[in-house]
């Protein structure tokens, strides 16, 4: 289980209605509906993880997240998740006020992309980074709007979205001092429990 | 050398199978405002009922299918039955743990009171005399087999297109009864575009002069170019574009042109193939009724127009398959399942199959289409204790 699961489920509220956009194979899902007795439906563009996902007991929809979420009504789910996927939206702007009409709050995580190795790494050798959680090259990556910590807070504060949690972690969702200090240094992936103001 | 004593069939075949009858002699009130007094389902089964009788799932089919949805009815068979490519051992239908049952519907051709079997009344047949039948009408007989069978509710309700329609209706009238459903290749109700194809059908077989006024049994002929004609309409709604032009081309059969009207291109053969095929197996009747229950079917009629409000009863998980170059009933018309049963709060999966032939394709093995419905089969087994 991804340490970063457990985190969003400290911050899911038990019997939540729950929307997870790029839900994958439907692991959190399926976690959420075992730990918080969540329900809810799983967003995927991907067919193999749809069967997966019904194999795990998640309903899911087979869409394209850029599309929109247009398909529901405001204000319909207490949370819409969304992990590791902001980076590869046409839009993320407009995912995340989409995010945010549908549901109360909102969670997202994404990689880091201030963090010290990949400015390192930038610095040494004057190449696009590559790390283990950012393996492919620049040509081929899905990842078309890497952020940093700083550059996601700033985007929040431009449309009036409110962060009421962050979590910064490493690979392995440690949570140690310096992460807590330095964060956008430091911290390899950004977890952030969002709503906005009505 | 002596002939090989293995059946013709593969093993995921449920094998040999005979259809049986059964016999229903309370009235039953149909939508037009008629009723029959009595009348016969033919039915296949496949697979055991369970001790705690809850594996059993019903199979709805479309507009020319009937209750022979899988194996054969004797080794010398040609071809098995219309959906052999999802009913069987360990297939997404899974006849090692459900109880499969499927019937000819009323108004059919296959053994089930319509047009074409005699009446009780006068022993002529019924013709053009039957009544014009329902989704609604087919579903509430439906669960007066479901009562003969001695079943407390469906497992799943389980049918591609037409069938997918009569599968959501059970979910709409039999909320209590309908564990889950399976609507694959389905509409909320047809376009005007796909009334316009089945008018046409209907005209090409009214206005064929062997029709008869529907009475073509009494003066013993059969109006085939009518049903041909509109046979070979369905079958273009049934492929996509790409897809024809994959399997006829537009390569002429002779190589040159002849300047006449004999089927030149493949296409024109292969329509006029299985328009003639149609003839000898199916009804001309059964075909006006068929495509005058999918005309009639929309299940939000009776709730203002608002299919939400429709499925709001319902306790049924659905599952929606659609394919992307189907466009008699195209992708968009499952997504507006899809939103009015998430907009009804109710658990539904839907799957779009990237797929070259079109409508049909919810006969054909297609691989992620397969892994999709067994896996959600799977769970539907999984909590009926199957």
């Amino acid at each position: 289980m991804k340490p970063e699961f457990s985190i969003i489920s400290e911050w899911i509220e038990p019997g939540s209605r729950v929307l997870d956009l790029g839900c994958g194979d439907g692991t959190l899902l399926s976690m959420l509906q075992r730990e918080r007795q969540v329900t809810g439906y799983g967003l995927d563009l991907d067919v193999g993880n749809i069967a997966a996902c019904i194999a795990k007991g998640v309903d899911a929809i087979h869409t394209d997240v850029d599309n929109g979420l247009s398909e529901f009504n405001d204000q319909r789910f207490d949370y819409v998740v969304m992990t590791q996927a902001l980076q590869v939206m046409q839009q993320p702007d407009q995912v995340l006020l989409d995010m945010l009409r549908v549901g109360r709050r909102g969670v997202v995580t994404f990689p880091n992309f201030a963090h010290w190795s990949l400015r390192l790494q930038l610095l040494m050798s004057g190449r696009m980074p590559r790390t283990r959680a950012l393996p492919a090259t620049w040509y081929n990556t899905q990842n078309i709007h890497l952020c940093t910590l700083k550059d996601f807070e700033a985007l929040c504060q431009e449309l009036n979205i409110r962060i009421l949690e962050r979590r910064v972690s490493d690979d392995q969702h440690r949570n140690g001092r310096s992460r807590r200090w330095l964060p956008n240094l430091s911290g390899q992936v950004g977890l952030y429990l969002l709503d906005k103001p009505r | 050398m002596s002939e090989s004593s293995s059946p013709p069939w593969s093993s995921d075949s449920v094998g040999l199978v005979s259809p049986r009858t059964l016999h229903f002699d309370q009235p039953l009130e149909l939508d037009c405002g008629r009723s029959l007094d009595a009348f016969d389902l033919i039915i296949e089964t496949y697979g055991e009922l369970n001790a705690a009788r809850s594996n059993a799932v019903l199979i709805c089919h479309a507009l020319s299918g009937d209750h022979h949805a899988a194996g054969y009815h004797s080794a010398t068979d040609r071809k098995p039955g219309w959906w052999e490519s999802c009913v069987g051992p360990g297939k997404p239908i899974d006849t090692n743990r459900f109880f499969v049952v499927c019937l000819n519907n009323l108004g059919g051709c296959c053994g089930s009171t319509g047009p074409n079997q005699l009446r009780a009344d006068n022993g002529k047949p019924w013709g053009p005399d039957f009544p014009i039948v329902t989704v609604r009408d087919w579903v509430r007989s439906q669960q007066r087999l479901m009562q003969a069978l001695e079943l407390p509710r469906w497992a799943a309700v389980i049918g591609g297109s037409l069938g997918g329609m009569q599968a959501l209706q059970w979910s709409v009238d039999f909320p209590d009864l309908t564990r889950h459903v399976v609507a694959i290749a389905a509409a909320p109700r047809l376009s005007t575009q796909n009334i316009a194809f089945n008018e046409v059908a209907r005209q090409a077989i009214l206005t064929d002069p062997d029709f008869h006024d529907g009475r073509y049994a009494e003066h013993a002929t059969v109006p085939s170019r009518g049903l041909m004609l509109a046979r070979m309409l369905g079958h273009i709604t049934y492929l996509s574009d790409n897809a024809m032009a994959d399997k006829f081309g537009r390569d002429l059969i002779s190589g040159n042109p002849q300047f006449s009207f004999e089927a030149e291109f493949q296409v024109e053969s292969y329509l006029r193939y299985q328009g003639r095929s149609f003839i000898d197996r199916f009804d001309a009747n059964t075909y006006l009724l068929m495509t005058k229950a999918l005309d009639y079917f929309d299940p939000a009629r009776e709730f203002g127009g608002d299919l939400a409000s429709a499925f709001e009863r319902t306790e049924a998980g659905f599952l929606l398959v659609a394919f992307t170059r189907d466009w008699r009933f195209s992708p968009e018309r499952s997504r507006e399942l899809m939103r009015a049963l998430l907009q009804a709060g109710k658990s539904v999966s839907y799957a779009c199959i990237d797929s070259p032939l079109g409508h049909d394709d919810f006969l054909v093995p297609v691989p992620d289409y397969l892994k999709v419905f067994g896996q959600y089969m799977h769970k539907v087994a999984e909590e009926a204790g199957a």
